[in-house]
């Protein structure tokens, strides 16, 4: 998603582009994701301001002819709800906040809340309405800018894994090997997601990606029975959190093609693939917590990736002042889909060679001190 | 293929009774009453009923006593049945029970 | 709903227990061979009665006098049944019946396996299984490839048409069309005259030639020969057209099956331009092979070679203490299913005890297993489904029928996506998506997109109650 992105800003600013990828459009992370574009879940800071200059970009991107439906783009909003007063104050405390930051985040009284949803479980004291969080369908996004961008000039190469970042004698990269031949270009952007680390690696420099898993459910098709994305307070505290054992946190959400989708767990288990029973049954208790009714719908299926983790929490974005001529656009953790259209403006402009932007500086890909090896 | 079987018994479908013999599934019910369709697609409305006969292919999804998305060619006809063709999610008029 | 209750397993390590997920030939062998030698046996199966597809039978109540027009191999079927009751009554087996499993999970802690299954007419209550060891008997479900007007009511399956007929005692109207390739086609037809319909015509894609080119193989199978010669003399002696490498290419009718339209092949599966002529009919029955269930398998981590279930000499997978045994390791017909569950149950019942097994206790099934699977591999390759079936699918045509996806969204996504995996279709189209999970598009979305067809990961085995999973495997009793 956030290769797809780069390469059609890059196009639309007048750039030669070649997007490669090892397998298909959308093959990894971006296709298990949900799609979320999302301020609601953000404090204020460098990722904020990113998420909300990503948020203008998608709404200019969807006011594009046909281009809402061919992504499912859904304003649908996000309500993050409270299960105590004390949760409630909290909450409060951090909309206000993100609303000092320019979040459109209004609080809204247990009786707004069940206007806003009105299948949430009973007894819920009240909780924060984000107008601005919106969904897309995750892969039909990709396709879609991956589209725009070859009509900008684009050139896709897929099923082309890179297997060298090709260097100058100064050091400086003059392009990538792939599976499918060479291609030379004074600079290669590392859109990577969670194999970032990997293709760094091949660049000669360290870049701390590590894999993040998320397990989602998926109902059955069910007429909109949840309006929202909801989610409870916790959610904001999982995300940040450093820890590598389970986390799992109640996000629900109903989709333009029917089916409630179910998340959010985080773990740090490698690349593991294996089924998880007891994850995916925390997943399911959480959700019938915030919905009953859910307790009745049936589960169809369950799918995992692997979020692109930084250690800080934060992408990494820009230039590497390590090897001239490589740039990242990787390690945007669960938040890849949303973050994809400012991350794309932002290395079109660092493209342009424009001098050093200051709003890439909290991104700095250089910015992890060298292990000690 | 001759049989015995035990009295028969009525269910409803859509409202009007259809005889059933013990035993038989919604589907077999159906059947031997002349329907072979009782549920339209969400996307595009198509009517569909069997397929795949052994629960595998979802196709057959039935309305039964306000249960939607029961497999007919699996569930077994009781006495008294009100099977109902299913539009759509089959959630369309029933939510937990409560009428919407 | 509140607690789950566990059936089979009750504690007390003196007797291994083995779970054995279905009741087909594979199962009912593999159960009998792990009692008799000793395990403790949960046979789980999703129908109301043992059998499985092949022994399929009707519902008691129906009170049906004589099953056995309806099979072949009857006595087999009365071995394996009067077999079952007797070590059910000497408390050996647990027959679990309406039972659908949707999740094995194997215990990282404890070791051994919660089998988690739905029962009760709705498949909403659940019900949980601990066992040491595991024989997934999954059977197989029918492969159907597209053609224009095959979501029609009235077009069914093959082996649909056969359990409504075994299971209910049922006929969807009175004239039928059988076709598709493979096997089952001949006993399908025939069960359907038997039973009363008028069978227009039974269309089958491969030549007879290529039958006949096998009938090396036919010919040390003298009693497959003798059962294909006895369908072949019933069709003829009512009347049935035998239409050998053609197909049908449309179904045709407003709001359900009015006729179909069938066309002559040439010798690479091509139609024969001009050659369609139209049958009219209301009851399509239609199969193209049969697949493998293997989604318990994949979720276990089990190695899968194709689209079936990898097993060794002993029928184990690369699980430890999961075996398989019958189509889920592969399509081979009933008598190599009881081969393969035999071996099974004999290999889970030594190495429960603890024993080393000798494979000379099951030296006749391991000769019928080897003879079986030739013969199997001869039928496949003269009943493979023809090549060139997509040329017959128009644009319009759904291919994906739980989510209506039509022909041309998958040709755009591999046309202008660029799309070469059938998961990338899925992503971009949502074939597969809906509640069959591409159990039935899968081939067809492969087929379209020019990839292998490898089965889609399916963690649950069929749709599951959310709150039936919020809850799955919590009170489990101390062992």
């Amino acid at each position: 998603m956030v290769g797809a992105a780069c390469a059609l800003y890059a196009a639309r600013a007048g750039h030669s582009v070649a997007l490669v990828d090892r397998g298909a459009v959308a093959g990894g992370t971006t296709g298990a994701g949900e799609g979320n574009l999302l301020v609601s879940d953000k404090e204020p800071g460098p990722e904020l301001e990113l998420a909300l200059l990503s948020s203008r970009l998608w709404s200019e991107l969807t006011a594009e002819p046909g281009a809402a439906e061919a992504v499912e783009f859904e304003a649908k909003g996000g309500v993050v709800v409270a299960s105590s007063a004390e949760g409630l104050a909290a909450l409060e405390k951090f909309a206000v906040e993100q609303r000092h930051a320019g979040v459109d985040a209004r609080a809204v009284t247990a009786d707004e809340l069940y206007d806003l949803e009105p299948e949430l479980a009973p007894g819920m004291p009240g909780g924060v309405h984000y107008p601005q969080d919106a969904q897309v369908m995750p892969t039909l996004a990709a396709a879609h800018l991956v589209r725009l961008a070859r009509a900008a000039g684009a050139r896709l190469l897929t099923g082309a894994p890179v297997t060298e970042v090709l260097r100058s004698a100064d050091g400086s990269v003059r392009g990538v090997r792939t599976g499918r031949g060479e291609i030379h270009a004074p600079a290669v952007v590392n859109a990577a997601g969670t194999w970032g680390g990997e293709l760094a690696a091949l660049a000669g420099v360290r870049l701390p990606v590590l894999p993040r898993r998320g397990f989602v459910l998926v109902t059955e098709p069910l007429p909109r029975l949840v309006r929202h994305k909801v989610y409870a307070a916790d959610y904001v505290a999982d995300v940040a959190s450093d820890s590598a054992a389970l986390q799992t946190s109640p996000v629900v959400e109903g989709t333009a093609a029917g089916p409630v989708l179910i998340g959010a767990s985080r773990e740090r288990v490698g690349f593991d693939r294996t089924f998880s029973l007891p994850v995916v049954r925390s997943l399911a208790a959480g959700a019938a917590r915030l919905f009953p009714f859910l307790e009745s719908v049936r589960v169809m299926r369950s799918y995992l990736g692997f979020r692109p983790y930084m250690p800080d929490h934060l992408p990494a974005i820009g230039p590497d002042a390590r090897v001239p001529g490589l740039f990242h656009a990787c390690g945007h953790e669960g938040a890849g889909i949303g973050l994809a259209t400012g991350t794309g403006h932002l290395i079109a402009g660092a493209l342009g060679g424009a001098g050093p932007d200051p709003a890439l500086a909290p991104f700095r890909p250089d910015r992890f001190p060298e292990e000690a090896s | 293929m001759r049989a015995e079987p035990g009295p028969a018994y009525t269910v409803t479908f859509d409202g009007a009774q259809v005889a059933v013999l013990p035993g038989q599934t919604v589907a077999a019910a159906l059947w031997s009453a002349g329907v072979t369709a009782w549920r339209t697609t969400r996307g595009t409305g198509e009517p569909r009923g069997v397929f795949c006969g052994i629960g595998v292919c979802f196709d057959c999804l039935v309305t039964v006593n306000g249960r939607p998305n029961q497999r007919a060619c699996l569930v077994r006809a009781e006495p008294g049945d009100d099977i109902r063709t299913q539009h759509g999610t089959g959630h369309e008029h029933v939510v937990g029970g409560e009428e919407r | 709903m509140s607690r789950s209750p566990h059936e089979g397993a009750d504690g007390g390590t003196a007797c291994p227990s083995l779970a054995v997920i279905g009741a087909g030939p594979a199962g009912l062998a593999a159960a009998l061979a792990a009692a008799v030698r000793g395990s403790r046996v949960t046979l789980i199966d999703a129908g109301a009665q043992a059998g499985g597809q092949f022994y399929r039978q009707p519902a008691e109540e129906l009170g049906a006098r004589r099953p056995q027009a309806l099979h072949h191999q009857w006595r087999t079927w009365e071995r394996l049944r009067d077999g079952l009751a007797a070590q059910i009554a000497a408390g050996r087996v647990t027959h679990l019946t309406d039972h659908h499993v949707w999740c094995v999970e194997r215990l990282e802690e404890t070791s051994g396996f919660l089998v988690h299954a739905l029962h009760g007419p709705a498949q909403e209550e659940p019900s949980v299984v601990r066992a040491d060891a595991v024989v997934l008997a999954t059977g197989a479900y029918e492969k159907v490839l597209p053609f224009p007007g095959w979501t029609l009511p009235g077009v069914i399956t093959a082996g649909g048409a056969q359990a409504m007929l075994k299971g209910g005692l049922v006929l969807q109207g009175r004239t039928a069309v059988v076709a598709g390739t493979g096997p089952l086609l001949l006993p399908v037809a025939a069960g359907l005259a038997a039973a009363g319909a008028e069978v227009a015509a039974l269309v089958e894609s491969a030549g007879a030639q290529g039958v006949a080119r096998h009938a090396r193989t036919f010919a040390v199978h003298p009693d497959k020969l003798v059962e294909g010669a006895g369908y072949v003399a019933e069709l003829m002696r009512r009347r049935v057209r035998l239409k050998a490498r053609h197909a049908v290419v449309e179904a045709q009718g407003d709001g359900a099956l009015e006729a179909v339209s069938v066309a002559a092949l040439d010798r690479d599966g091509r139609v024969v331009p001009g050659s369609e002529h139209v049958i009219a009919c209301d009851t399509l029955a239609v199969g193209h092979g049969l697949l493998p269930h293997t989604d318990l398998a994949e979720t276990l981590g089990c190695r899968l070679e194709g689209t079936a279930v990898a097993a060794d000499d002993e029928q184990r997978t690369d699980v430890h203490g999961v075996w398989a045994a019958g189509e889920a390791t592969g399509v081979g017909g009933a008598a190599l299913s009881l081969a393969e569950g035999h071996i099974a149950g004999c290999s889970a019942a030594a190495r429960l005890a603890g024993r080393e097994p000798d494979p000379r206790a099951w030296e006749a099934a391991a000769k019928s297993r080897a003879k079986t699977r030739k013969f199997s591999t001869s039928l496949d390759a003269a009943f493979a489904p023809r090549a060139h079936w997509a040329e017959q699918v128009t644009d319009d045509t759904v291919v994906c029928r739980c989510e209506d996806v039509p022909a041309s969204a998958i040709r755009e996504a591999v046309g202008e996506l660029g799309a070469t995996d059938a998961r990338t279709v899925k992503l971009l189209t949502r074939a597969g998506m809906g509640w069959c999970q591409g159990r039935m598009c899968g081939p067809a979305v492969a087929g379209l997109t020019g990839c292998e067809p490898v089965p889609s990961r399916r963690p649950f085995a069929r749709p599951v109650p959310l709150g039936v999973l919020a809850r799955a495997g919590e009170d489990l009793p101390d062992e």
